[in-house]
Order: structure tokens, then C-alpha cells, then sequence
């Protein structure tokens, strides 16, 4: 059924990050509460307006269900859905339906993790299938290895190409006085770092780090009367083509084809239409899946597409904040994206702010391309 | 013998993959293939991921596949790997249609390539287990 006349019903009206760095102080529930509290502050709202909870993290068994407790609310509408770190874009088209249907009114999207002072690794509640456990790949590491050795085989792409994905983001994050990277890296410091997982190195891998962050939405009616540009969720999209390594279909394409599909047609928009793109870039091969498979070029042609810029100044500027690779990652970074996308429509982003941008397309992956959401977001005028 | 040398982290032999491990403690390779629709499939599995069908059963795989894709894993933290880097880990297209994850042993990590063409082997694992690996086709010692 046509998801049409669901587009432009439901704006995000506060979009916060909290406790982004190396060190933290406070736990994951404390920093995915204050997140929730900036963003609701930003729209003129309080906690007591909340009764949509939307919350994913791997620190606990019943994320939302922690958030509405650390805060004290007792939702009407609970969702903790988990696939990986596509999971926060899933819950935009969750908490959309959820508004227009009456079921809530003020939803809160939230998410956390204290990964880098926990050990300093991924931390992750993924298991690996049993028939994986003896041969050593490192997950989720070797698995985009794997889709990246297969692309490079099956289209040509180069090594440099996908080195340049990490630069193009080291040239966003300078700009960002945020980014815990905001360092410049070249195409030769990429191929000159450790290879972890062949053809993956170091400077292909996104950072580990602690943070969260949270988006508030509510209905069209009632953003009009809030306090910041309401952002208009256009089209929302969601799939998942398998969960292990072993049982993807295709180690060049992803269900991104179909989350992004369902997000144009709802949005009535195309990719020839979107101003910015945020794609999740734990790896750099997933900036040129994503862009393939969500239709900017086609399949085979990300790694030209990205010869041709995605940096400061390009036609195409892809993940303004300097992305997983180079801003900020503590582990699933879909919420990042979303506020990323929600400041560049208001225009907040300062000298890293793309001109007259209207359209913004968000795509999160989730696992080794598992898990799938798009979401299209648009101001008015 | 001082420090206990760790060992590689095993498979689960229970539940549906119960003939294929014992099979492969044998030095046999089964392959899981659906009598309802004629499909082989992977990983093994009460119902037929391609028509939901319960009447599965196992046919002997030749052995041969060939490399899909793979990667060289070169650091590790897991106790075991990290003695054993840099390997190869590779999805290999077996002979009979599906994919399945392995390492790929016996040459040079730097010598695999996508498109090769390779064998079973089995590594003798804890008591009783074998794990299938791959090794270029033909190097039969
Ligand atoms: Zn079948």
C-alpha cells in the first residue's frame, strides 16, 4: 500500500548530542537522558510531553524501556527494535506511524554508548552463526572486508577510491569543531596505515569513542508552534536482507536498494532531488554501497562517483560531519546521521553548512549491511 | 608445559548441524539440500530457507568450490587467533551451489585470490571434530 499520504505529517522539532569524546563521566543511560532533555529543550518541550520512547543501545536488555526510567515517563508507545546501526533511522518510520495514527503525540529517538572507556572495542550484543565460530573473522571487521575485496574484483574499484571516502571525510570534520578527528588525512596516509583485515586498514575503519544522541518529533500541527524550524520526515524505508556473513545473497549490494526505494516513492522525491547525504561510514566501502544502492550512481560506479568528490565544495556533499571515520563513533552512529541531516536543514552547521539545502537522505546500515533504513527529511520553503 | 595452549573456538555440534559434524569428523562434507524444491542450501537448518519445506536432507559435497570472496586477517584479539595471524578467511562457493564461510590453508596467505579454485581439507579439532578448510585444488601432498 502506498505510503504517500504519510509524508510531511510528522516534523523533528530537537535533534541533541551529549557526552561525545574519549572520557566520560556518566553512564549510557545518563548521557542517552541528557541527550533527550537537550533536544527536547531546543523544541520548547518538556519531559512530561513525551509518551513515544524510542531507544536502542547494546548496554541494555530493554533500552526504552531504561531510557522512560532514567527520565520518568511512562510511554504509551515503546520500541527498542535492534538492527544494529540502522536501528534509530528504523525508528523515525516507526515513530511517524505512530503520530499519525494517534498512538502518540511527542516521541523521543534516543541513543548512547561509553564504548571507548569500556575497553576501548566495539561493543556489540551481535552474535556470530555457530558454523562462523572457527575460522577467525573478525566481526563486524572481516565482513566488510570481504564486500570490499568482492566490489574492487567484480567493478574495478580501487584502493584509492575507497581511500578517498576517508579523506573527503577528514575534509568534513576539519570543519567541525566537534570532531574528534579533525585532522587532515591524504590518500597515501590511508594505504600507508596497518592493513587489519586485507584490503581493509586502519584509516578504512571508523573511530571508537563514547556519545549519543537523541530527535524529538511530533505531529506537523503542532511543530508549527514550537520553538525551532520544524524538519519535515518525508520518506522513511526499512528492510534486512539476511543477518550473518555467511548468508548474504550478494557481497556487492544490500537491502539498501529496497529501504530506499520505499523512502523515495513515500517522498516522492528521487536522489537527483537530495542536497546532502549522511550514510554510515563505519567502513569506507559503505559510503560507495550506499551511494550505489540508493540510486546516486549506478552499481559499480561508486568508486567514480567518489573520484568526482563528495568533500566540502562537491556536487554531492556526503556525511557533513566528517562521519563515523573521522567525527565521533561510539558503535551504532544512525543517530548522528539524523542530527547531522536535521542541523544542515536548519542551517546550524557553520562553515561546514551546505548552501540552500532543502533535501537531506539518511541511510543507516546495521551488522554487515544487515540491517537497512532511509529516511528523506525536507524544510518548508 | 607450563601455559595451556588455547584452542580454536569450536563450532555448536548440536541441533541441525549434528550430521554435518560428525560427518566431517569423518572427512566428509555434507551439503544440506531441501527434497521438496531441489535446493542446496547454507547454513544447515530444520526448514529449507527457500521454500519452508521440513524435508531436508544432507548429500555428499564433492569438496570442490571455489573462492567468492575473502580477506587476510592480520591482527586478532581472541587468544587462539592471534597465534595463528595472519589467515586467510574466505566465503567459498562450494561445487553444489551454496556459500559457506571457511579459512583458506596450505599456501601463502598472499597467494589467494577470488576465482581459485579449491578442496576440502580437515583440521583435527578438540575430540572428535574436524573443520573443513579449503586449500588451492589439486595440492594434494
Ligand atoms: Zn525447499
Amino acid at each position: 500500500m502506498s505510503q504517500t499520504h504519510l509524508s510531511g505529517q510528522v516534523s523533528i522539532v530537537g535533534a541533541a548530542t551529549a557526552g561525545i569524546g574519549w572520557e566520560t563521566g556518566n553512564s549510557v543511560s545518563e548521557i542517552m537522558a541528557e541527550a533527550v532533555l537537550s533536544a527536547l529543550d531546543e523544541a520548547g518541550l518538556s519531559v512530561r510531553d513525551v509518551d513515544g520512547v524510542f531507544a536502542v543501545t547494546p548496554y541494555y536488555w530493554m533500552p526504552s524501556a531504561t531510557l522512560a526510567d532514567q527520565l520518568g515517563i511512562q510511554p504509551k508507545v515503546t520500541d527498542s527494535t535492534n538492527i544494529g546501526g540502522a536501528s534509530v533511522v528504523a525508528h523515525v518510520g516507526h515513530a511517524v506511524r505512530a503520530i499519525v495514527s494517534g498512538q502518540c503525540e511527542v516521541a523521543v529517538i534516543a541513543y548512547a554508548s561509553t564504548q571507548r572507556s569500556d575497553g576501548g572495542k566495539l561493543v556489540t550484543g551481535a552474535d556470530i552463526l555457530p558454523f562462523e565460530r572457527p575460522y577467525g573473522a573478525l566481526f563486524p571487521i572481516s565482513g566488510y572486508a570481504m564486500l570490499m575485496q568482492r566490489h574492487m574484483y567484480e567493478h574495478g574499484t580501487t584502493r584509492e577510491q575507497l581511500a578517498q571516502v576517508a579523506v573527503s571525510a577528514s575534509q568534513w570534520a576539519s570543519l567541525n569543531p566537534d570532531a574528534l578527528k579533525p585532522e587532515a588525512i591524504s590518500v597515501a596516509d590511508v594505504l600507508a596505515s596497518p592493513l587489519i583485515s586485507d584490503p581493509l586498514r586502519k584509516l578504512d575503519i571508523c573511530l571508537v569513542t563514547n556519545g549519543g544522541g537523541a530527535i524529538v518529533l511530533t505531529s506537523r500541527d503542532r511543530a508549527k508552534k514550537l520553538r525551532k524550524p520544524a524538519i519535515s520526515v518525508l520518506g522513511t524505508g526499512e528492510s534486512h536482507s539476511h543477518c550473518y556473513v555467511s548468508n548474504m545473497r550478494s557481497y556487492t549490494a544490500t537491502a539498501g536498494v529496497e529501504s530506499g526505494r520505499a523512502a523515495y516513492e513515500m517522498a516522492g522525491l528521487g536522489p537527483k532531488d537530495m542536497d546532502v547525504v549522511q550514510i554510515y561510514d563505519a567502513f569506507t566501502i559503505m559510503v560507495l554501497l550506499g551511494l550505489e544502492d540508493l540510486g546516486f550512481c549506478a552499481k559499480g560506479e561508486g568508486g567514480r562517483m567518489v573520484d568526482r568528490g563528495i568533500g566540502p565544495g562537491s556536487k554531492l556533499p556526503v556525511n557533513t560531519s566528517g562521519g563515523g571515520l573521522r567525527y565521533c563513533h561510539p558503535g551504532m552512529f544512525g543517530i548522528f546521521l539524523l542530527v547531522e541531516a536535521v542541523r544542515q536543514l536548519r542551517n546550524e552547521c557553520g562553515k561546514r553548512q551546505v548552501e540552500n539545502t532543502r533535501r537531506a537522505l539518511v541511510h543507516g546500515f546495521g551488522g554487515v549491511v544487515a540491517g537497512n533504513a532511509t529516511v528523506i527529511l525536507g524544510r518548508d520553503g | 608445559m607450563s601455559e595451556k595452549t588455547p584452542s580454536r573456538p569450536l563450532p555448536e555440534t548440536r541441533n541441525a548441524g549434528e550430521k554435518f559434524w560428525k560427518a566431517a569428523a569423518e572427512g566428509s562434507l555434507l551439503v544440506p539440500k531441501c527434497t521438496a524444491c531441489a535446493r542446496t542450501f547454507w547454513h544447515p537448518r530444520p526448514r529449507c530457507p527457500h521454500c519452508g519445506s521440513n524435508r531436508v536432507d544432507w548429500i555428499k559435497g564433492s569438496g570442490g568450490g571455489t573462492v567468492h570472496t575473502f580477506t587476510v586477517v592480520r591482527q586478532s584479539g581472541d587468544p587462539f587467533f592471534k597465534t595463528r595471524v595472519p589467515y586467510a578467511v574466505a566465503m567459498v562457493e562450494l561445487d553444489e551451489g551454496p556459500r559457506m564461510m571457511t579459512n583458506v590453508v596450505d599456501c601463502p596467505v598472499d597467494s589467494v585470490k577470488i576465482g581459485m579454485r579449491v578442496e576440502v581439507v580437515f583440521e583435527a579439532a578438540g575430540e572428535n571434530l574436524a573443520i573443513p578448510m579449503f586449500r588451492p585444488a589439486g595440492s594434494a601432498k
